[in-house]
């Protein structure tokens, strides 16, 4: 057991191999083969995790730094002073990333056998399910800045592969899909820029891009929170020490936060772990990583030094978490940089499950709880997170409401979604941010593979009437095109497909926040935080982040229930929909399990005294748990009103939907009830356009960078400066000056060596005009007759030495 | 200082010269014999200067094993070679570019079309070795003329075997290229007269201990006008924007090999030059004009970058695209500090490996299908998948994804340039849009050539890649893995010798006081 730590760098490695398998021996494996590699990749990759939190929760949650056996160093610039290492860390923040990733990733592995069965690129599908673990791991694990940057980009990478599977499609839909692709590529490099930049002030401010150094007290509570714990009889002990060092790697265990008698119950054991954890507490380092000096620093207020100019520390600590904040939006979708991800549901389904909904978009919101020391002492930056938070909450809400595609609606939901959990770290509660981050891992993949095996059974329905009906003319068919991601084509689905219905049902009751499903339990910690921060603290940030959320969280339950109506209720719409089959076991069980814990992960987290639920599964065990690595995260105070005046919303939130689609006859028509109502029409109609988001965008950014780049090329480079300047007037000057050197002018003042250049420099005066003429013998000849004398001048002082 | 002993490097430097004069007694019929000569005496350099660096020692600073043979004595000029770490990595990447553009010219369809092979392969001998004298010489005079005589072998290399305008890309190329040198000759003519050597260790050791004295009081010294000499010559090489109008024409006109040891090592010649002449001869220059051409870096990464975007030529987008890259070397460079030059001199190595990569792929595309227009192809990812990923993989090097090499380079460079003294943030601010551009335009590409649908029937049918073709891309691909994951033995290898050459010009910053 104190061994596990050192199993980290194998997280990464196993589904590496994987995906390295795959890749060069995939195509001849068949699908059983491919399918069994990868998904025990990703399967042995949890068991990993698994056994770091075992790990974890018996050492008394102490994080352990591990550096890989098979990499020594990285990035090591010994004169400059740079040493940036490949290094792992393992602390309940890290484990909980690799868990539910990892959890998630297997079932979705699982998932795609079904799925992307008969694809001719199956292998290919799977190589990369198995990159992208392996990217978001290192994004994860990494203990400084600049691995969590080559896990950042690298599954960026794989997001644009998988965007762009298909991007060979016929009738244009190919290259849409590699637009989408590319687009999200771009999008994300500008926010990976934002990255670049904090990145580059934290090294000149810090010296150092480590999260903390081998030995670190990482997380120091303060005062306040253990005289919490002391009213509630628990004991804080702040210990450190070292777990049985690795012959290769330097395992250092940083900090152990025992508490004496903490929900977790077994004290007698942490206790005794306390006390052996303090015995090699000499250990202790004055070396501080990045968040540690932060806090040094801002105690003392001292101003740093960079290059021409000095700032004060809570100036750079503000401009670098702003820089890190532009980097959030672009991976995780925020306002300004979120129009990549409706996009990107190009894709195929399990990919939007696993990357564009799941996990690699909340690698922002895990980027910022993970510098939460910096982000909580830079109240300008927290109020613009909170901002740019709940705007993208609402704005994506709103749009949400007026799709037609059922994955359009869903990436639309995660985009406010990621917006609640980027508003929530904007308002200091960074363990709400996390904890409705899980959830909401939880049952938006769910949501997204129901939508899939939706889109699958439609498309089997479509294939099966095609047959039938069609059979001989095809051709005729191939004119209607048939979109089996529309929601208008379907309806009644619930009896065709009753596991799916079921556990969609269950994904869009704890997404929409009905009690007692997952989200209800970490929209409401959210909410009640911002209440707390607005009404209880007097913090602006608070009463904005408080009332619009509210908002976006109504939007939510009712575009989720004009989802499920449309897709499932009332009767099938089109045959297709009347044909749909159920999906494989391969794929319904994935569901059924993401439902289980859509159902009880609300409960890992409980809010004290609520109806004495915290007695049955304890409270707030996430929180705790997450407090042992990120310093800020603390437990919301419950607020009981606040869950009522949320579940009330949410609740007549979906009675509105009943009563406007429940028994609505024109979406047969193709049209939107709202959109028939004089009062609702324009709004519906801005919702449908997505704002004209895309459009605004355009307008201003890529069609004068366009413009400019064929200016630039066309006009300015080649017109001007390469045909005018050069081909005309240095061109007929250098024939000029040629002319006169061909003829004879006495060289003889020219000595040696310069003599030789002289002569060539003539040639090739002589080669110029030689292009008029066109005899390229000539003039080739008459230069190598100039090397050749060239090489002569250089070798005949040896000859004389001779 | 004063060995007189055989040196290493004098094996190195004239193996390809064996080769060559081995290659002049074949017969033009026995083309195989030829080619695999040519092949064999290249991995033999390689493997050779692989020794250098086995008994090369990263703790020493200076010059290693120096071999010093009196020439021309009345003027100071010797045969003088010797490497430090930062030839060292230019050898080598001379040495291993040369047999990849070897390989690759096997099945080159211009050779089989306007023959002459053995002239081609005697050509690249000459190449080679003029390039290794270039790295390696430490006088002053003979690196001119090894500078020099590198024209010749890739003025014909354009000039007989390039595309249809290549005569015209010959001749733009050579003149340019000498129209600086002339300056640069001047300059070393006035250094060598003012010092009594041409030697270049006696010329700096002079100048560090003040026996040797360049005045240098603002933009228009002696000293500047000297270090402008050599800059210009080497300006135009890298080539530093705004003198980059040779650049497309000799791309796109070369020939596959040519257009890679173009990109993947003559263009170092220029940064090498800079690092190697211009910083350590005349620091007060180096650092007075760092800004202004470090802002004509900054302009070369994004005017690059922009203008690749609007290319239709795939040649002529990847030779854009140099501009681009090499801007961040030069920023690097005059960052004036450890990182930045460490950066630079990584990224030097990792350009030529990438965008010689991209040559390598366009090449092999072109003989396919005989087109450089990039709307000639589509969906080229499903004919070739092969072809397809190591095309994405070398783009994505070349675009700077972490963990692979042309992130570390442009990384530490950035960095560098972020904490320079004599740079800063808004460099910084702007040389990282760059990156951002970067995408753009290798991701159009990529695009445009590799995904979609197959739209045009020649496509449909294109020969897989031949065994050749994939042994030519693997070493790119381990070595372009291998400095993204572990650097750290690369910059050890510079580490003294860029601290040396770093601490000798930042003595020359101006004092607190002076600064505005």
């Amino acid at each position: 057991m104190e061994n596990y730590p050192q199993l980290v760098p194998l997280i990464i490695l196993i589904p590496a191999i994987g995906a390295f398998i795959n890749l060069f021996w995939g195509y001849r494996m068949g699908e059983k083969g491919v399918a069994t590699v990868g998904t025990t990749a990703a399967a042995l990759s949890f068991v990993i995790a698994v056994l770091l939190f075992s790990y974890l929760s018996g050492s008394g949650y102490q994080a352990v730094i591990v550096n890989p056996p098979f990499l020594d160093g990285w990035l090591r610039i010994p004169s400059a002073g740079v040493e940036i290492p490949w290094q792992m860390r393992v602390d309940t923040l890290s484990v909980t990333m690799m868990l539910f990733v990892t959890g998630i990733g297997s079932l979705i592995h699982v998932y795609s056998i079904g799925y992307m069965h008969g694809d001719p690129k199956f292998h290919r599908f799977f190589t990369y399910l198995n990159m992208f673990l392996a990217f978001m791991l290192i994004l994860v694990t990494g203990n400084n800045f600049l691995m969590m940057f080559v896990g950042w980009e690298g599954v960026g990478l794989c997001s644009f592969l998988l965007i762009g599977f298909w991007f060979d499609k016929a009738k244009g839909i190919g290259w849409r899909n590699s637009n989408a692709a590319r687009k999200a590529f771009i999008v994300n490099r500008i926010g990976d820029f934002g990255l670049m930049m904090a990145l580059f002030l934290t090294f000149w401010t810090f010296g150092t891009l480590d999260y903390y150094k081998p030995g670190e007290v990482a997380v120091i509570h303060a005062a306040e929170h253990s005289e919490a714990a002391a009213t509630e009889g628990e004991a804080v002990v702040p210990a450190e020490g070292e777990v049985g060092a690795h012959e290769e790697g330097v395992v250092a265990a940083e900090s152990a936060q025992v508490e004496g008698e903490g929900a977790i119950g077994t004290e007698g054991e942490h206790a005794a772990e306390a006390v052996h954890a303090s015995d090699n507490s000499e250990r202790a380092t004055d070396e501080l990583g990045v968040f540690g000096q932060a806090q040094r620093l801002l105690e003392e207020g001292r101003e740093v030094d960079l290059g021409p100019f000095s700032l004060p520390i809570a100036t750079v600590i503000t401009l670098i978490t702003l820089f890190l904040l532009l980097g959030a939006t672009g991976k995780s979708a925020q306002i300004p940089l979120f129009i990549w991800l409706p996009d990107a549901m190009a894709g195929p389904t399990p990919v939007s499950a696993l990357i564009h909904a799941a996990t690699m978009v909340t690698a922002g919101v895990y980027m910022m709880v993970r510098s939460n020391v910096l982000f909580y002492n830079a109240e300008l930056t927290s109020f613009i997170v909170t901002l740019v938070g709940v705007s993208t909450a609402l704005v994506a809400g709103f749009i949400a409401l007026g799709q037609w595609d059922i994955k359009k609606v869903l990436a639309y939901s995660t985009v406010s979604q990621l917006g609640f959990m980027v508003a929530a770290v904007g308002i200091g509660a960074y363990g709400a941010a996390m904890f409705h981050l899980v959830t909401h891992a939880f049952f938006k993949a769910l949501l997204f593979l129901g939508s899939g095996s939706v889109i699958h059974g439609v498309e089997h329905g479509h294939h099966h009437v095609s047959h039938h009906a069609h059979g001989h003319d095809d051709d005729h068919h191939e004119e209607h095109e048939f979109d089996p991601q529309d929601m208008r084509n379907m309806g009644g689905l619930w009896r065709k497909m009753p596991i799916t219905y079921w556990t969609y049902l269950i994904g869009t009751l704890a997404l929409a926040g009905i009690f007692p499903f997952a989200g209800f339990w970490s929209k409401d910690e959210i909410l009640a935080d911002a209440w707390n921060v607005g009404w209880l603290e007097g913090d602006l940030r608070g009463y904005i982040a408080f009332a619009i959320l509210l908002i976006a969280a109504a939007f939510t339950a009712f575009y989720m229930w004009r989802q499920v109506t449309m897709v499932f209720h009332g009767e099938p719409r089109t045959e297709a929909a009347d044909h749909a089959p159920e999906s494989v076991p391969t794929m319904t069980i994935p569901l059924i399990v993401l439902a289980f814990f859509s159902v009880i992960a609300g409960f890992f987290n409980m809010p004290t005294g609520f109806l004495g639920l915290d007695g049955i599964f304890g409270a707030h065990r996430f929180t705790f748990w997450l407090e042992q690595s990120v310093q800020h995260a603390h437990a919301g105070e419950f607020q009981l009103g606040i869950a009522l005046m949320a579940l009330i919303l949410a609740v007549g939130a979906i009675f509105l939907a009943v009563r406007i689609y429940g028994r609505n006859k024109s979406i047969v028509n193709h049209t939107d009830p709202l959109a028939l109502r004089q009062e609702t029409a324009s709004i519906w109609k801005l919702a449908n356009a997505k704002l004209y988001w895309d459009e605004t965008y355009y307008r201003l950014f890529e069609r004068p960078f366009n413009a400019l780049s064929r200016f630039f090329a066309d006009t300015l480079d080649w017109a001007f400066w390469h045909d005018y300047i050069h081909d005309t007037v240095i061109y007929k000057g250098f024939n000029a000056v040629g002319d006169v050197l061909s003829k004879p002018i006495d060289l003889g003042i020219i000595d040696g060596t310069v003599n030789g250049m002289g002569r060539l420099a003539k040639w090739v005066s002589g080669g110029l005009r030689g292009v008029q003429t066109g005899y390229v013998r000539t003039y080739a000849i008459t230069l190598l007759i100039g090397v050749v004398l060239v090489i002569i001048v250089i070798l005949l002082p040896l000859l004389q030495r001779g | 200082m004063d060995a007189t002993g055989f040196s290493l490097i004098t094996l190195v430097l004239f193996l390809p010269m064996v080769g060559f004069t081995i290659l002049m007694f074949m017969r033009e019929e026995q083309a195989s014999q030829i080619r695999w000569t040519a092949l064999g005496v290249s991995i033999v350099t390689f493997v050779a200067s692989l020794l250098l660096w086995a008994g090369f020692d990263s703790s020493q600073p200076g010059l290693q094993m120096v071999q010093r043979w009196d020439w021309l004595p009345t003027y100071g000029i010797s045969y003088y070679v010797g490497i430090d770490g930062l030839s060292l990595l230019l050898v080598i990447l001379t040495t291993f570019i040369m047999p990849l553009a070897i390989l690759s010219s096997f099945r080159a369809h211009v050779l089989h079309e306007r023959g002459r092979e053995k002239l081609y392969y005697m050509f690249m001998m000459l190449l080679e070795w003029a390039m290794i004298g270039v790295f390696v010489v430490q006088d002053l005079m003979i690196f001119y003329i090894f500078w020099e005589i590198t024209l010749v072998p890739m003025y014909f290399l354009i000039g007989i075997w390039g595309a249809e305008k290549r005569v015209y890309a010959a001749v733009k190329f050579f003149l340019y290229t000498m129209a600086g040198s002339i300056l640069m000759l001047l300059a070393i003519l006035y250094v060598g007269l003012q010092a009594g050597t041409f030697a270049l260790p006696e010329i700096i050791a002079n100048v560090q201990n003040g026996t040797l004295v360049f005045p240098g009081d603002g933009l228009f010294s002696t000293q500047s006008f000297l270090f402008l000499g050599f800059l210009i010559a080497f300006a135009i090489k890298v080539p530093i924007w705004p003198l980059h109008s040779w650049l497309p024409d000799a791309h796109v006109q070369a020939p596959t090999a040519g257009s890679v040891i173009l990109a993947g090592v003559l263009l170092k010649m220029g940064t090498y030059g800079i690092v190697r002449f211009c910083l350590p001869m005349f620091p007060d220059a180096s650092v007075q004009w760092a800004p202004i051409i470090a802002t004509l870096a900054v302009i070369g990464i994004i005017y690059g970058a922009w203008v690749s975007y609007a290319q239709q030529d795939v040649k002529k987008l990847v030779a854009y695209s140099s501009v681009s890259h090499l801007g961040f070397v030069v920023l690097g460079i005059f960052a004036l500090n450890a990182q930045g030059l460490s950066g630079a001199t990584l990224q030097m190595v990792n350009h030529g490996l990438s965008t010689g990569g991209l040559f390598l792929l366009v090449g092999m595309l072109y003989e396919r299908r005989h087109t450089k227009d990039i709307n000639a192809y589509g969906g080229i990812w499903k004919v070739m998948p092969l072809l397809g990923g190591i095309s994405l993989f070398v783009t994505l090097s070349s675009m700077g994804l972490p963990g692979l090499n042309g992130f570390i380079g442009e990384f530490t460079i950035l960095m560098g340039t972020f904490g320079s003294d004599v740079l800063g943030f808004f460099f910084a601010l702007f040389a990282t849009l760059g990156v951002i551009l970067a995408a753009v335009y290798m991701l159009y590409m990529f695009q445009k050539v590799f995904m979609g649908e197959v739209t045009k029937p020649e496509n449909e049918n294109l020969e897989p890649l031949h065994w050749q073709e994939i042994a030519v891309m693997i070493p790119l691909i381990i070595a372009i893995l291998w400095i993204g994951l572990q650097p750290a033995p690369f910059f050890q290898t510079m580490d003294a010798s860029v601290n040396a050459l770093v601490t000798h010009v930042q003595e020359h910053f101006p004092t607190v006081a002076q600064l505005p």
